[in-house]
């Protein structure tokens, strides 16, 4: 069950910046861990992250090691007219999630 | 009286009264948090917690077992249902006599009801489960339901916490009641109420039980650490809930 | 708990572990992640110069725990096509990995800035660079105190 929530007004006034809070549920395994037993746990990382407003792009993230667990990235917009914003995580092991929130826009 | 013997007597008195701490003074370790760390916990959209929460908010309408029932379907709407009995865990089963966390009540269900096989402790699923139900007890006050049947348990957790075990030979009462706000090791020494369980500790990098940290404090300590579910803890858990009562419900807490 | 047996027969297996499975310590730990540092850095700006401003990085002074550090940066500029942000880096010098996040903004970019949480591994000082539409390079620095829990436990507890 790979989670992801993210916090979006659901309506804005034209011209307005619109503050985006995302969370995904993830341990980003920084791969420098070892097991009681002296043997490294391999790297397991959101790699990206991106937002569009209407297929535009908002903003795309490059995520290393060192974001902490259960990644928070918080931004902003525009609010320019009435649709939705994607947001898709992409990581190792084929890890991918896809948000969608509508925005409308008065 | 010699002076010798005055400052023997002060210090057998004084120890004497080194005990609860007062009611009024009790404070939740949420406040010797961060003002940044407070701010995690506080926003919804940051808390780390409410993934769990939505986990366990899907997991509630989850048809499980062979029974093929979800906790919605004899429960109905948590919100309304699970209202206030975060608040008051853990607490007796008549039908098994025990004392039950909210995990073994959770688990319990999911036994007797569901007809399917108990979740392993610390299980995502099961902490999602118990931080959904938790979660619509935020705000109450911490409530745990101490009459004759359960004043045995109660006592025994008592017992527990003023014991003093493992290689350090210290007990819980030590730090956590007549040491609390000193430091140790740069880290202020909280009073250890379980205000916000389960927690989304920022050393786990995950949410946890009142019991994982339990265990990790008595590992700390160098004695034997329980196992989870053991009858050790959750009478520990019923003092803490007790020791803790009228002092609100965070969950999820977020703590260092 | 592992019994005196069951540490024996592990210390046992682990030294039968082949030299890179085992955990040690780089001689050379702070030359080196300095060095790596200096070249994180040089991936980025390339041989411009870096001018210290216009960019704020925010970061709690001492914090409850390194492994989850709230982190934002904001960057002065009027976001408009001519003249805009294209990207924000932060790097650290004490990590074992220098890079921590690039942010690169798009078309639709709403303020110079994000907000995230970090992993840091020492009370160290951690770096961010604002790259403009115009090819210069902006930075800003933050010192961070990291101290530890009080009472170590095995994370896998």
């Amino acid at each position: 069950m790979a989670r992801a929530v993210v916090t979006v007004p659901p309506r804005a006034k034209r011209g307005e910046i619109v503050e985006i809070k995302t969370l995904a549920q993830h341990s980003m395994e920084t791969g420098f861990r070892r097991t009681q037993n002296g043997e490294l746990i391999p790297r397991d990382i959101i790699r990206t992250f991106t937002c569009s407003y209407n297929g535009v792009e908002v903003c795309r993230v490059e995520l290393h090691p060192a974001i902490a667990a259960n990644p928070l990235i918080a931004f902003t917009t525009v609010a320019t007219e009435s649709g939705a914003l994607t947001f898709r995580w992409d990581g190792d092991n084929g890890y991918t999630v896809t948000e969608i929130a509508p925005i409308k826009v008065e | 009286m010699s002076p010798r013997l005055l400052l023997l007597a002060f210090f057998v008195v004084a120890g004497a009264w080194a005990g609860e701490i007062p009611l009024e003074q009790r404070r939740s370790g949420y406040d010797l948090m961060s003002r940044e760390t407070q701010k995690i916990q506080d926003d919804d959209a940051t808390n780390p917690g409410m993934l769990w929460v939505l986990d366990g908010e899907a997991l509630w309408s989850a048809r499980a077992g062979t029974a093929n029932r979800s906790c919605a379907d004899c429960h109905g709407d948590a919100k309304a249902s699970m209202k206030g009995v975060a608040a008051r865990y853990p607490a007796l089963d008549a039908t098994r006599g025990k004392l039950l966390n909210l995990e073994q009540r959770i688990n319990a269900c999911r036994v007797d009801r569901q007809k399917a096989s108990p979740l392993p402790y610390e299980s995502k699923e099961l902490l999602a489960l118990e931080a959904y139900v938790a979660r619509q007890s935020r705000g109450l006050p911490i409530a745990p339901k101490i009459d004759a049947k359960t004043k045995p348990f109660l006592e025994a957790g008592k017992e527990a916490f003023h014991r003093r075990q493992g290689q350090l030979n210290l007990s819980c009462a030590q730090c956590h009641d007549d040491h609390w706000g000193k430091k140790l090791a740069g880290s202020v020494i909280p009073q250890a109420h379980p205000t916000g369980y389960p927690i989304y500790r920022l050393e786990w990098q995950n949410l946890g039980s009142l019991e994982r940290r339990l265990r990790n404090c008595v590992f700390g300590i160098r004695a034997q650490v329980p196992d989870l579910g053991s009858e050790e803890l959750v009478d520990l858990e019923l003092y803490l809930m007790w020791r803790a009562r009228g002092m609100r419900l965070e969950t999820p807490g977020v703590r260092p | 708990m592992t019994s005196r047996r069951e540490f024996l027969v592990l210390a046992a297996a682990a030294s039968a572990l082949p030299a890179t499975a085992k955990a040690q310590i780089d001689p050379n730990l702070v030359a080196n992640r300095k060095a790596a540092f200096q070249a994180a850095l040089k991936n980025i700006v390339g041989d411009a110069k870096v001018t210290p401003g216009r960019v704020k990085l925010t970061l709690p002074p001492l914090i409850d725990n390194g492994n989850s550090v709230p982190l934002s940066v904001s960057v002065e500029s009027p976001m408009t096509q001519a003249d805009h942000v294209k990207a924000i880096h932060v790097l650290t010098e004490k990590n074992p990995l220098p890079d921590v996040v690039s942010f690169a903004l798009g078309p639709r970019a709403g303020r110079a800035g994000f907000s995230t949480r970090v992993r840091l591994a020492d009370t160290q000082t951690v770096t961010a660079i604002a790259q403009m539409s115009d090819g210069s390079f902006w930075s800003d620095h933050a010192e961070v105190v990291v101290t530890l829990s009080a009472c170590l436990e095995d994370g896998l507890i």
